[in-house]
C-alpha cells in the first residue's frame, strides 16, 4: 500500500512567522494542467497593515546593520536557495508546467541575482555617493539611505520575479511588503521558508498572496510605506489609480513595464528607493 | 541708561541700475509676445505695495505654443547639437548672470522683498553658479553614472516659487539644458520679473529660439503646463498639498516628475554647542529670507540644560535684527512676499498663542505700508501644537527642549517632512551619529543653510523625490 503525502498548508509570511490570513479566506491554486494543488491564503486589508507595521517595526533594525551584514544575510538566502534547489525545480515544474531544463534556468537565475544584490549591499554607497566640492570650507558629502518601508507587487515568475524584485529593495536597508503572483503564489511562500531560515530578521520581507486589485490598494494609501513598486500590475488602469493614491504621501513610484527577467537588471531597482543625504559640516582651525 | 543699539544711517542700493517695462509679454520661441488669452496681472513691490508692471497671464494656448516651440528646438536643435556647444551657451548665460548681477540683485529685491545682501550674495552668485557648474557636464555625461550614453527627456515643464525666483529657476534650468532638453518654464505669480529678465539674457546669449520658454502665470497655467500631453517631464518647487496634485496628475503617463516641497526642519543645539555660533545659526536658519525657506531652521529642538541661556541670547540677538526696506544694506530681514502669505503667518501665530505657546517678538517699527511681520519665537511648544508640525513660512521660529540624542531624533523626526535638519555640537561622534539618524536630504552641522550646485538638495518623505544639484541633480533630465 502507497503511502499518503503530508501536505503542506500555504499561509502568509508576516513579521517571520507564517500566520493565516485573519480573515480565514483561502482560493485555490491550480497546476499548470488545471488539477488542484492547494489552497493559498487571501490575504485581506488587515493583514496588509500587519504587514507594513512589521516592516516598519523591522526598519530600524535591518537599516542600521552595517552594509557588509546585510550582504552576508542575502547572500546566506541564495546558499540556503541553491541547497532547496530540487524542491523549487519540482515547484516550478508543477506550477507552470515548464521543462526541467527551463525550471533549472530560473532557479540558477534566481539564486545567482541573489549573489549579485547581495554583493551590492556595500557597494552602492560609493558607487551613488561621494565628496562634494562646494566652493567655501567646508566638508560636504553624500550618501545614500534607504527610503523606507517599500511596498512590491510582484511580476509573474513566481522564484526570479519575486527574488527580482525584492533583493534590490532589501539590500539597501529597506524592508518590504511583498504581494506575490496572484495565479502562482505557493513558490514565493516556499521561498519566505528559505529566507525565514536565512537569518533574514522577520519583518524585513513580508510576503501576501491573494488578489492583486484588493490588497494593493490598501498599501498604495498606507501612510506608512513610503515607496510603491508595481513591476507586477498589468492592468494599466489598476496601476494609475495605485500611483494616484500613493501621492497621497507622495510614495517613490516605480510603474510597471515589460522587462526580461533572465536578463541583467539594472541599477535602478536600488537607486529608486534610496534618499540622498548630504551632510555639510565647516573646516577650520 | 546708555542706548544699547547704535542708529544706523540708511545705506539704500541705487535703483537705477534696473528698467522695468510697464509690462511684460510671454517668452515663446526666442520672442516675447502677447498672451492668447488677453489677460494680464499686476506684480507689485511687497515691501511698498507699489505696482511694478503688468504681466500677461497664459492659458492653454500659450502653453501649447511654448511646448510646440520647446519641441521643435529640441528636435531640430539642441538635441541634435554635441555636448560641448551646448556647454558653451551654459557658460556663456552664466557670464552675462555675473555681468548683469547688480541688475539681478536690485530687481530681485523689489519684486520679491527679500534684502538686497540676499539677492547680492546668495541669490545671484549661486544661480551663476548653478550655470556654470552644469556647463561643465553638458560634454561629460557619459561619466556621471547614468550609463555609458545618457540621452535627455525631450521638454521639460518647469514650475518655481517665489522664495528664491532666479536662483529656483537656475536650478531648474541649468541641469535641464545641460543634459539636452529644453524647458518651458513658469515663474510664480508674485515675482517673475527676474525670470523675464533672464529671457533677455537668453536673447543676448544667442541661445537657439525654443529652447527656453518663460511663461508667466498662476496655478492655472502651471496646471496646463503639467498636464500637457507632450511634456516629457515635470520639475517642481513648492508647496506639498501641490506637489501632491502634480504626483496625482502624472499618474498613469510615461512623464518622468521631480518634487522639492515643504519641510519643518529641527535645529537641534546640544549643551556643549559654541552657544554664540548656534545663536548665529538659528537667526540664520529662521530669518534668512523672512523664513520663506523650504529647509527652514523653523523647529528649534534644545537641550534643556542650556535653553535658558540659549534663549536669552538669541532674544538679545534678534533685537539686533534690522527689519525694513530690502533695498537697504544694513538690511536683516525684507517684506513677507505677499498679502496672502502674510495672512497665513498671522494665522498660525495666533493659532500657536491660541493653543497655549507663549509668543515673543523684539520691539521694531515696521513700515505702514507693504507686508511685513517681525522675528517671532514661540516657547512653551509642544509637539501637538500646529505651529510644530506645519509649515509657517515665515519668520517665526517654535522652540522645544530635549534632554538626551535620542529624544532630539525621535522629535526631529516626528514629522511628514524631511528636506533638511541642523545639528550643532562640539562632539564629533555626536554630529555623525546624529547625521546618520536624522531623516532629512540636507543636514548641517555647525552650520546652516548653505547652499551650493555641486552640494545635491532634496527631501526625504513628504518633502519630495529627486535631488538638485551636483552630478546627482542629472539623473533628472536624463534616461
Amino acid at each position: 500500500m502507497s503511502r499518503l503525502d503530508v501536505k503542506k498548508t500555504y499561509k502568509l509570511y508576516i513579521d517571520g512567522a507564517f500566520p493565516r490570513s485573519e480573515s480565514g479566506r483561502t482560493y485555490v491554486v491550480n497546476d499548470a494542467k488545471g488539477a488542484f494543488l492547494a489552497n493559498a491564503s487571501q490575504a485581506s486589508r488587515k493583514d496588509a497593515r500587519d504587514a507594513v507595521r512589521a516592516a516598519r517595526t523591522a526598519f530600524g533594525g535591518w537599516s542600521s546593520r552595517t552594509a557588509y551584514n546585510r550582504g552576508q544575510v542575502i547572500y546566506r538566502v541564495a546558499e540556503v536557495l541553491e541547497s532547496r534547489r530540487d524542491q523549487f525545480e519540482a515547484e516550478l515544474r508543477s506550477t507552470e508546467g515548464i521543462t526541467a531544463a527551463k525550471a533549472r534556468t530560473y532557479v540558477d537565475a534566481a539564486v545567482d541575482r541573489l549573489v549579485w544584490y547581495a554583493g551590492w549591499a556595500d557597494k552602492i554607497a560609493q558607487v551613488t555617493g561621494g565628496a562634494n566640492p562646494v566652493a567655501g570650507p567646508y566638508f560636504n558629502h553624500s550618501a545614500p539611505e534607504p527610503s523606507g518601508v517599500i511596498a512590491v507587487v510582484a511580476p509573474a515568475g513566481p522564484l526570479l520575479g519575486l527574488v527580482s524584485v525584492v533583493a534590490p529593495v532589501i539590500t539597501t536597508g529597506n524592508t518590504c511588503v511583498v504581494i506575490a503572483s496572484e495565479p502562482h503564489p505557493l513558490t514565493a511562500i516556499t521561498l519566505a521558508e528559505v529566507m525565514a531560515t536565512s537569518d533574514l530578521p522577520g519583518g524585513v520581507v513580508n510576503v501576501l498572496t491573494g488578489s492583486v486589485a484588493e490588497i494593493a490598494p490598501w498599501l498604495a494609501s498606507h501612510a506608512d510605506v513610503n515607496g510603491l513598486d508595481l513591476t507586477g500590475v498589468a492592468d494599466r488602469e489598476l496601476a494609475r489609480t495605485l500611483e494616484e493614491s500613493a501621492a497621497e504621501n507622495l510614495k517613490r513610484v516605480r510603474r510597471p513595464g515589460v522587462e526580461d527577467l533572465l536578463a541583467a537588471p539594472a541599477l535602478d531597482r536600488i537607486t529608486k528607493f534610496l534618499e540622498t543625504k548630504t551632510v555639510w559640516h565647516p573646516m577650520g582651525i | 541708561m546708555a542706548k544699547t543699539q547704535l542708529d544706523y544711517a540708511p545705506a539704500p542700493e541705487s535703483r537705477s541700475v534696473v528698467d522695468i517695462k510697464p509690462s511684460y509679454g510671454l517668452f515663446i520661441d526666442g520672442e516675447f509676445r502677447d498672451t492668447e488669452s488677453g489677460r494680464h496681472f499686476k506684480t507689485i513691490s511687497p515691501s511698498t505695495e507699489e505696482v511694478l508692471a503688468e504681466i500677461a497671464e497664459a492659458n492653454d494656448a500659450d502653453v501649447d505654443l511654448a511646448v510646440k516651440a520647446a519641441r521643435r528646438a529640441y528636435t531640430r536643435v539642441w538635441s541634435k547639437m554635441s555636448g560641448a556647444e551646448r556647454g558653451k551657451y551654459l557658460f556663456r548665460i552664466a557670464r552675462i548672470l555675473q555681468e548683469r548681477a547688480r541688475e539681478f540683485a536690485v530687481l530681485e529685491s523689489i519684486d520679491n522683498g527679500k534684502p538686497i545682501k540676499e539677492t547680492r550674495d546668495v541669490d545671484v552668485p549661486i544661480a551663476a553658479a548653478h550655470f556654470f557648474y552644469y556647463a561643465g557636464w553638458a560634454d561629460k555625461l557619459s561619466y556621471a553614472g547614468y550609463g555609458e550614453n545618457p540621452q535627455p527627456l525631450g521638454v521639460a515643464g518647469q514650475v518655481i516659487p517665489w522664495n528664491f525666483p532666479l536662483l529656483m529657476l537656475a536650478w531648474k534650468i541649468a541641469p535641464a539644458l545641460a543634459a539636452g532638453n529644453t524647458v518651458v518654464l513658469k515663474p510664480a505669480e508674485t515675482t517673475p520679473l527676474t525670470a523675464l529678465l533672464f529671457a533677455e539674457i537668453c536673447q543676448q546669449a544667442d541661445l537657439p529660439p525654443g529652447v527656453v520658454n518663460i511663461l508667466t502665470g498662476a496655478g492655472d497655467t502651471g496646471r496646463a503646463i503639467v498636464a500637457h500631453p507632450d511634456v516629457d517631464k515635470v520639475a517642481f518647487t513648492g508647496s506639498t498639498e501641490v506637489g501632491r496634485m502634480i504626483a496625482k496628475t502624472v499618474a498613469g503617463t510615461d512623464k518622468r516628475v521631480t518634487l522639492e516641497l515643504g519641510g519643518k526642519a529641527a535645529n537641534i543645539v546640544f549643551d556643549d554647542a559654541p552657544v554664540d555660533q548656534a545663536v548665529e545659526g538659528i537667526v540664520n536658519g529662521i530669518f534668512f529670507n523672512q523664513g520663506h525657506v523650504c529647509c527652514a531652521g523653523s523647529r528649534l529642538l534644545v537641550q534643556e540644560s542650556v535653553a535658558d541661556e540659549v534663549l536669552t541670547r538669541l532674544k538679545r540677538r534678534m533685537k539686533s535684527l534690522r527689519v525694513g526696506d530690502p533695498l537697504d544694506k544694513n538690511t536683516d530681514i525684507g517684506a513677507i512676499n505677499s498679502a496672502e502669505q502674510l495672512a497665513k503667518i498671522r494665522e498660525l501665530s495666533a493659532i500657536g498663542e491660541a493653543e497655549g505657546a507663549e509668543r515673543w517678538s523684539p520691539k521694531c517699527d515696521l513700515p505702514s505700508a507693504g507686508f511685513w511681520f517681525p522675528p517671532t519665537i514661540f516657547t512653551g511648544v509642544s509637539q501637538a501644537h500646529r505651529i510644530a508640525r506645519e509649515e509657517i513660512f515665515g519668520p517665526v521660529l517654535s522652540v522645544l527642549t530635549f534632554r538626551t540624542p535620542k529624544e532630539a531624533v525621535e522629535k526631529a523626526n516626528n514629522t511628514p517632512f524631511g528636506l533638511s535638519a541642523g545639528v550643532w555640537t562640539d562632539k564629533g561622534s555626536l554630529i555623525l551619529w546624529m547625521a546618520s539618524q536624522l531623516r532629512a536630504g540636507v543636514v548641517w552641522s555647525n552650520t546652516f543653510n548653505r547652499f551650493d550646485p555641486a552640494s545635491p538638495f532634496g527631501g526625504y518623505k513628504e518633502s519630495g523625490y529627486g535631488r538638485e544639484g551636483g552630478r546627482h541633480g542629472l539623473e533628472a533630465y536624463l534616461r
